[in-house]
């Protein structure tokens, strides 16, 4: 064996491993229904085709001189053509020349377009362009037209009309075979299989072909039902099958001039068609989505969900009364079916306090719904999903209730949510100043001109220069920094009490974040607005926020203010988390993943302590749900609380940002008073 | 109905056009966000496809042109019939140019051409262009009326199938809508058109069944023609649709507290009519094309019976002046639908540079 035999193996294994799995497709075709029906159908369709012409070929010629032309009758279920030849009979054994001749120019169009699709991937890149560059043309023309342009040529005759479609069938394939191809071609296999010298026709054969073929099967079906209807429109226009073969074009062709007198004469082969066609076009249908599916089909068992006992305390002592507060959430719980009756339960009885231009983080893993209970607050959590309260209220409006389109106004003006940008969050079709706008023509009831001028300024005052032309770019034509302004300005455009930002400096760099950061530290200064941050960094909400809850596993499992976490918090999660920030040299798109173990899914939270898995301290009673207790200036969830500063903590924060309190701030026990600012040490 | 099997294989041609809905947010390329405005695009692209038209064009040209020799046999016999006289045939072949070497044919041809000489039928020995010129408006006006229908129909139904059964609600729409969508758009619009001659012609006579006379004889071929596209389309939207409404653009619309009907009409719509508009050219090529079959059922005075005679016939200067027509339509097509996309979409004239 040769060192190429050996690498080649090696290719191929890697090809079987990264490949889909051929094989087994007509087996899980069966296991659908539908699949099922269309497998029958095709039985027997593939019956008729071998036996038809053999059992009742010469029945079939039989004139009836008595009755030519007659309607339905006993004798003849569907009646006679003009030579008195039982319809029901022709068009069982002209099923053996229709789908034969559909057959035979999807086979001609598959081994044209196979070819034609795979010279791009292993000619040269001048002669690959021009095949894509002729494919591309030809591709956009109807296969009819193209079967008609090339019938020219080929001529009225059976095998003319076949060639002709399989011709017009070809760039689609071609087209097909080019995009699988190229998916498969920029694979690491393929580049090693052409490294070690394989031949390009090998390559095509051994390594491309095998890898795409079930699409290609599945392909293949559907046009197979395209090319019968296809010949039996040229058949019906007399250009396929001449008298005295028949097949269904040519009956319906036969059967229509004679309608007014037996309309079955047209209709039964008009049948025959769509019922093949439909059987061909489902077996490829239901085979098309087994193949899209194979990925991802895999069900996780689901566990039930250990009891989502509210664990609800009441936030530290001497809460606020209603008034000084914007936001009041007691026991949220968000839900999502999985089926059969079961659900996961990502967020488990959280409640969640915001005084009047308070700053609050959360503070979590991925994971740990930190954001759906921030979208649950907003009111955004998509639909499969079920959110429960014990009670939500805004500005002291019941939110849990139905919307009103005057609640709706008053939350479109008093609670903005700015979201991660991932270039997806503002609509990519519509000019940035009139997403701005929109909210005030809708909710402010200004006209457009007016709304507009607004989103400029509101651009400005978010440092965008050149306001007024941005304001009329489109999205992709901002940079992700500039995007994340104009996000932040778009929650400006009515006058916000509450500020609710998701993640918002995850995707930018440290530079842009540092931008965005202080920009929504001055947006609270000026509107003395609340904010409710999201974040999975500890730097980011220290340096923005007066208090923090650390969610885990669905709960608040400490709610503490900055300074003291900062001092060293309670919760040996929270410890954990402070103890993993990094220093200057590590990355901090990475700081979490220092934390051993992993956190639990919501499908499988487990009974007492969520954490105990990963803590150092976990004891016996651990196997008990902590509950969120009072303690110092804050509460914790922990048997064991911790105490003392966590060794080795630098905090770096990415952003000078001197924290903004509002001076209108009811300062009370939930915003313990600090200094008035607070600048931290720049970390780069 | 072709243009939804190319959707759904992404074997249409516009490279990506499955599912762009999902791509609307994905592969949006982040430009130099530099500070000056960028230059506009768009001359780049303008030009870019009316290179592509232009070449296109020359090479259905040059097809057209290669018809009557790829033909097996000597055509003018095949086209005069083995009952001509040998003086006939030499006298057409020289009419023809037959006489020519390949090239200089070829120039001929092409000179011909552009002074709008089309040569004259061999059949009816008729000026061709004066045929197609008699003939081609009524094929367009069917072709278009269908169009239209499509999507003055498809757009809301998808839309508003999309929104009823958004999140996996109402089962029991989506699943009938489905399934009717699918029989239905499987069905050829020859076939059709025998159905509702069946139906409304022959038992209930309420539409006149052949010839161009009047509104009510445009009923019958208009909806052979429709009614495929409009259970493919509508699927189309509605899955589009889907997508769109899952995107995180619209939950900041939701956050902005606008009206459902805003949210859907404003916001999402027009980003599922990407994909919606990449395939009307695909669409209206598709009716041009089932033009074809429809008039021949319903005696439409259009091109299509012209073409199927001319090509059983074999009377060769007609036939290349039709396919011309034909594929000089379904490119131009194609072009005004990039052009149209380009400006729909500012994203898809740079995803290409
Ligand atoms: S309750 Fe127990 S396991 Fe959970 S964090 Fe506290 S000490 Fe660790």
């Amino acid at each position: 064996m040769s060192t190429t035999d050996i690498a080649e193996k090696m290719v191929d294994r890697a090809a079987a491993r990264a490949g889909t799995g051929r094989g087994g497709l007509l087996r899980r075709l069966a296991t659908s229904p539908l699949g099922m029906a269309a497998l029958l159908v095709d039985l027997l369709l593939l019956l008729l085709v071998v036996f038809g012409p053999m059992i009742w070929g010469a029945a079939a010629e039989e004139f009836d001189v008595d009755n030519m032309n007659s309607p339905p009758t006993d004798g003849h279920l569907f009646g006679t053509d003009s030579l008195g030849r039982d319809i029901l009979l022709r068009v069982l054994v002209a099923t053996r020349l229709s789908i034969g001749l559909a057959l035979g120019a999807t086979a001609i169009g598959a081994v044209i377009g196979l070819l034609l699709g795979a010279i791009p991937a292993v000619a040269g890149p001048r002669v690959g362009r021009a095949v894509v560059a002729v494919v591309n043309v030809a591709v956009a023309f109807p296969g009819l037209l193209l079967a008609l342009f090339f019938a020219s040529i080929f001529g009225a005759s059976p095998s003319g009309a076949m060639l002709a479609l399989g011709v017009a069938f070809a760039p689609g394939f071609a087209r097909l075979t080019q995009t699988l191809t190229a998916g498969v071609v920029g694979r690491d296999y393929v580049s090693a299989a052409r490294v070690i010298g394989v031949g390009r026709l090998r390559i095509i054969g051994r390594h491309l072909l095998p890898n795409v073929a079930d699409t290609l099967v599945v392909n293949i079906s559907l046009s197979a039902g395209g090319a019968l209807l296809a010949f039996a429109g040229l058949s019906f226009l007399g250009l396929g099958v001449q008298a005295p073969s028949y097949d269904w074009g040519r009956m319906l062709f036969d059967g229509l001039d004679g309608i007014y007198v037996n309309p079955a004469a047209a209709l039964a082969p008009g049948l025959a068609i769509v019922l093949a066609g439909l059987a061909l076009n489902l077996t490829g249908e239901v085979g098309a989505q087994l193949v899209g599916r194979r990925v991802g089909s895999a069900r996780l068992p689901a566990k039930p969900a250990t009891g989502a006992a509210t664990s609800v305390a009441d936030g530290p002592d001497g809460s606020p009364g209603a008034d000084d507060l914007v936001l009041d959430l007691r026991g949220l719980t968000v839900s999502f079916p999985r089926g059969r009756g079961e659900k996961s339960v990502p967020v488990r009885g959280v409640d969640l306090r915001i005084a009047r231009g308070e700053a609050v983080g959360i503070l979590g893993e991925s994971g740990s719904g930190k954001s759906l209970t921030a979208m649950s607050v907003a009111r955004l959590v998509p639909d499969p999903a079920r959110v429960d309260v014990q009670s939500l209220t805004f500005e002291g409006r019941d939110l849990s209730a139905n919307t009103s389109r005057e609640l709706r106004r008053m939350l479109g003006t008093t609670m903005s949510v700015v979201f991660q940008d991932l270039m997806s969050s503002f609509n990519p079709v519509m000019k940035v100043g009139r997403q701005l706008a929109e909210v005030a023509t809708e909710h402010q009831g200004i006209g457009r001109r007016a709304a507009l001028d607004r989103a400029i300024g509101r651009l400005r005052s978010v440092s965008i220069s050149r306001a007024e032309q941005r304001a009329l770019q489109y999205p992709h034509e901002l940079s992700g920094g500039m995007r994340q302004r104009a996000m932040i300005a778009m929650g400006l455009m009515g006058s916000p009490t509450l500020l609710i930002a998701d993640e918002p400096t995850t995707a930018l760099d440290a530079t842009v974040q540092r931008r965005v950061l202080q920009l929504i530290a001055g947006v609270r200064a000026a509107e003395q607005s609340a904010l409710l941050l999201i974040s999975h960094d500890v730097a980011v909400v220290a340096a923005m926020c007066d208090r923090i809850l650390v969610m885990y596993a669905g709960r608040v499992v400490e709610d503490i203010p900055v300074d003291d976490l900062l001092a060293g918090p309670r919760h040996p999660y929270s410890r954990a988390l402070l103890a993993a920030v990094p220093t200057i040299q590590t990355d901090r798109s990475q700081s979490l993943r220092t934390i051993e173990g992993r956190p639990p899914q919501p499908a499988d939270y487990p009974i007492g302590c969520a954490f105990a898995e990963r803590c150092a301290f976990a004891s016996e009673k651990c196997q008990q749900d902590p509950v969120l207790e009072p303690i110092d200036n804050g509460s914790v969830a922990c048997w064991h609380p911790q105490q003392g500063p966590v060794p080795g903590v630098v905090i770096d924060s990415p952003a000078v940002v001197s924290r903004q309190r509002a001076t209108t701030a009811t300062a009370g026990p939930v915003m313990p008073s600090h200094e008035p600012s607070r600048t931290r040490e720049r970390g780069r | 109905m072709e243009f939804v099997r190319r959707y759904e294989t992404g074997a249409g041609w516009c490279p990506d056009n499955r599912g762009m809905a999902q791509q609307t947010a994905s592969t949006a390329v982040e430009q130099s966000p530099s500070e000056r405005p960028q230059r506009s695009p768009w001359l780049g692209f303008l030009l870019r496809r009316t290179v592509r038209l232009v070449v296109s064009l020359f090479a259905l040209i040059t097809f057209a042109f290669l018809i009557i020799h790829l033909v097996p046999g000597d055509p003018v016999r095949k086209a005069l019939g083995l009952n001509a006289s040998p003086e006939l045939v030499s006298s057409i072949r020289a009419e023809l140019g037959f006489d020519l070497p390949l090239w200089q044919q070829y120039l001929k041809y092409l000179g011909d051409l552009f002074s709008g000489n089309l040569g004259v039928s061999l059949a009816s020995r008729l000026p061709v262009g004066e045929t197609i010129g008699n003939l081609l408006p009524n094929t367009l006006l069917l072709a278009v009326i269908a169009f239209v229908v499509v999507m003055v129909i498809a757009v809301p139904l998808g839309m508003l199938m999309a929104v009823l059964t958004q999140n996996g609600r109402r089962r029991g729409v989506e699943l009938s809508f489905t399934t009717v969508s699918i029989v239905v758009s499987a069905i050829p619009e020859f076939l059709l058109a025998v159905g509702l001659v069946y139906l409304f012609a022959v038992t209930n006579p309420w539409f006149p069944i052949a010839g161009m006379d009047g509104p009510a004889s445009f009923v019958l071929p208009v909806a052979a023609l429709a009614l495929g596209p409009i259970a493919a389309m509508s699927r189309i939207v509605r899955v589009e649709a889907l997508a769109v409404l899952g995107l995180d653009f619209i939950r900041t619309a939701r956050a902005k507290r606008l009206p459902a009907w805003r949210i859907y009409l404003r916001h999402a719509l027009p980003n599922a009519l990407t994909a919606t508009l990449t395939l009307s050219g695909l669409l209206l090529s598709g009716l041009v094309a089932g033009t074809v079959l429809v008039e021949t059922i319903f005696a439409w005075p259009g091109l299509g019976p012209s073409l199927v005679s001319s090509i059983l016939d074999n009377d060769y200067p007609l036939v290349q002046a039709i396919v011309l027509v034909y594929g000089g339509l379904v490119l131009l097509i194609n072009f005004v639908v990039d052009i149209l996309l380009g400006l729909a979409d500012p994203r898809s004239t740079i995803k290409e540079t």
